[in-house]
């Protein structure tokens, strides 16, 4: 049994009216446990809408979300329950801080949760920690602090509910190169220590590429691949058909192939790529012989 | 939840409203609304109704938004109808405990609602019809002349032009912003009054936040473009009258003048002056 089962879900946006627009169209899936997805899909593609029905706070028209072997719609009144077990940081998440000092703000979904005050502060240091906080910082009010530092403070808020599955919409918006680095593996340390899910929705195919281990590809509101990173992009060129910018190394591996060099096209890091390419090469002792 | 407000919002055409100059505009609603509330009888009450009926077949609206419209104040039109239904002097028609209801007394209820719809509906079709800028623009040059008086007219405009413009968009960061804390698991519907009072708190300080953030851009933005206030500030789009306008004032004088003749001719049906 998946943990996370999406059955033939669909929504239509202002439904009924001029306006409509189905956002998500026949989405099914299999989330297992343990599994670091990455999302990509173009601006409009329906990867926000879709994770937002997975925490149910957009409730499908058609199709049923299976969590744990239960419909989360079966009884509605305990929603709650889901989104603390399916946890979500949104984009630009600084913008939903609004406590007095960071650590207050960190408590409030386990608070939310009804933890006892021990249980509160232990996540809350825990929480800190996988995201890098200082612990000086936390004593501080969150406006006082730098823009890469709330995004900390904000995820900090999610992960201190210790949900089964971690859903982060476009984490490394607006940060700088080295800040989207440090983030990154902060994520990855984060999924390998506890061994949980872990969903990431980005724009940049580098990122996902160097952490997830599968990657959903959605575009015009339909999934258009959903499979390990390597397979995924074995496809680089249907990729790049619909607008995707793949990897840098993996596009000069493409090119490589289709002027007749024998290289394989599914390798996506620096490191990989230039092995490959010096595979290319011919032996030393292939020259000494010709020589 | 929140996309469904409709009240004070523009809605892109090509009908005789949409090409009326905004300020005779917003003349004809002042105009539109004093007469509905001048009307003494059902005769020219009727007769005022029919003329809102016109404008809105006229604005090229579709009627369901009206109608939405209407839907944000219902409450208000059966409050003061129910309140006005006990208020009636006279013969009594029907009476529980101290409460009785005369003939009077329903009159002056289906006056009163009558009244607010018409009047909800005719200030429907201006902010329908016209553009947020075009109605400032048309406020600040009706409203030139206090300018005499040392009133910052300009100041007053360019605050309303931005306060309509951050509407939405301060909408869409509730919206936003209320999912997030949802997903914190932020409860707004259950509790009893002062826990649903509290659960509002994590929306409205990053609401402020943002608020003022985006004020302070916006002010930072206007600057580094040389923005200095009214004085001596040209306009790319010059208002003009034209004949739809004529044509818009000839007519209402018309009704005017047969919610006169109808208030003079028939008996009143209220009492009351209001």
């Amino acid at each position: 049994m998946s943990l996370l089962e999406v059955k033939n879900v669909s929504f239509t946006y202002g439904a009924g009216t001029a306006f409509a627009k189905k956002a998500v169209d026949g989405v099914s899936l299999n989330i297992e446990k343990g599994d670091f997805i990455g999302i990509i899909g173009h601006t409009g593609s329906g990867k926000s809408t879709l994770i937002q029905t997975l925490n149910g706070l957009i409730k499908p028209d058609e199709g049923e979300i299976i969590l744990d072997g239960k419909n989360i719609w079966s009884e509605p009144k305990k929603i709650r329950k889901v989104r603390f077990k399916v946890g979500m940081v949104f984009q630009y998440p600084e913008y939903q801080l609004f406590e007095e000092t960071a650590e207050k703000d960190i408590a409030y979904g386990p608070k939310n949760m009804g933890l006892s005050d021990d249980e509160i502060s232990e996540r809350v240091k825990s929480a800190a920690k996988f995201v890098g906080l200082k612990p000086e910082l936390l004593k501080k009010s969150p406006f006082e602090l730098s823009g890469g530092e709330k995004r900390r403070v904000a995820i900090a808020g999610v992960i201190a509910m210790e949900p089964d599955i971690l859903i982060l919409d476009e984490p490394c918006a607006g940060l700088d190169p080295n800040g989207r680095d440090v983030l990154l593996a902060q994520i990855k340390a984060y999924h390998r220590q506890k061994e949980n899910t872990v969903l990431l929705v980005s724009h940049s195919m580098e990122d996902i590429s160097r952490i997830a281990d599968k990657i959903l590809v959605m575009n015009k509101s339909k999934v258009f691949a959903f499979d390990s990173t390597r397979s995924v992009f074995e496809k680089g060129e249907e990729l790049e058909k619909i607008g995707l910018q793949i990897p840098q190394v993996t596009k000069i591996l493409l090119e490589l192939k289709r002027r007749g060099y024998p290289v394989s096209t599914d390798i996506y890091s620096v490191e990989k790529a230039a092995e490959e390419i010096m595979k290319l090469k011919p032996k030393r002792s292939q020259l000494l012989k010709e020589g | 939840m929140l996309k469904e407000i409709t009240l004070g919002q523009y809605f892109p055409g090509n009908s005789v409203l949409h090409k009326m100059d905004p300020r005779m505009k917003i003349i004809m609603l002042t105009a539109f609304i004093v007469f509905i509330f001048c009307t003494k009888n059902f005769y020219s009450l009727a007769l005022m109704f029919l003329a809102v009926i016109c404008v809105i077949m006229f604005s090229g609206v579709s009627m369901r938004l009206y109608l939405k419209s209407l839907k944000a104040i219902i409450y208000i039109v059966l409050f003061t109808s129910i309140l006005n239904l006990f208020y009636g002097t006279g013969k009594p028609i029907w009476s529980f405990w101290r409460l009785s209801v005369t003939q009077e007394g329903i009159n002056t209820a289906i006056f009163v609602s009558a009244r607010i719809i018409a009047m909800v509906l005719v200030s429907s079709s201006l902010t329908y019809t016209t553009t947020p800028t075009d109605l400032t623009d048309g406020i600040e040059r009706l409203l030139k002349p206090l300018s005499v008086f040392k009133i910052q007219v300009h100041e007053i405009a360019m605050m309303m032009t931005i306060a309509l413009r951050f509407i939405p968009t301060l909408l869409e960061e509730t919206d936003k912003i209320m999912s997030a804390q949802k997903a914190r698991g932020a409860d707004f519907e259950s509790g009893n009054f002062f826990s649903r009072i509290k659960a509002l708190i994590p929306i409205l300080i990053p609401l402020f936040v943002s608020a003022f953030r985006r004020a302070y851009e916006l002010a930072m933005a206007m600057e580094s473009r040389c923005y200095h206030g009214g004085d001596g500030r040209t306009r790319m789009k010059v208002l003009k009258y034209s004949k739809y306008d004529l044509a818009a004032v000839l007519v209402s004088c018309a009704v005017f003048i047969g919610v006169i003749v109808c208030n003079i001719y028939f008996p009143k049906t209220l009492r009351i002056g209001m």
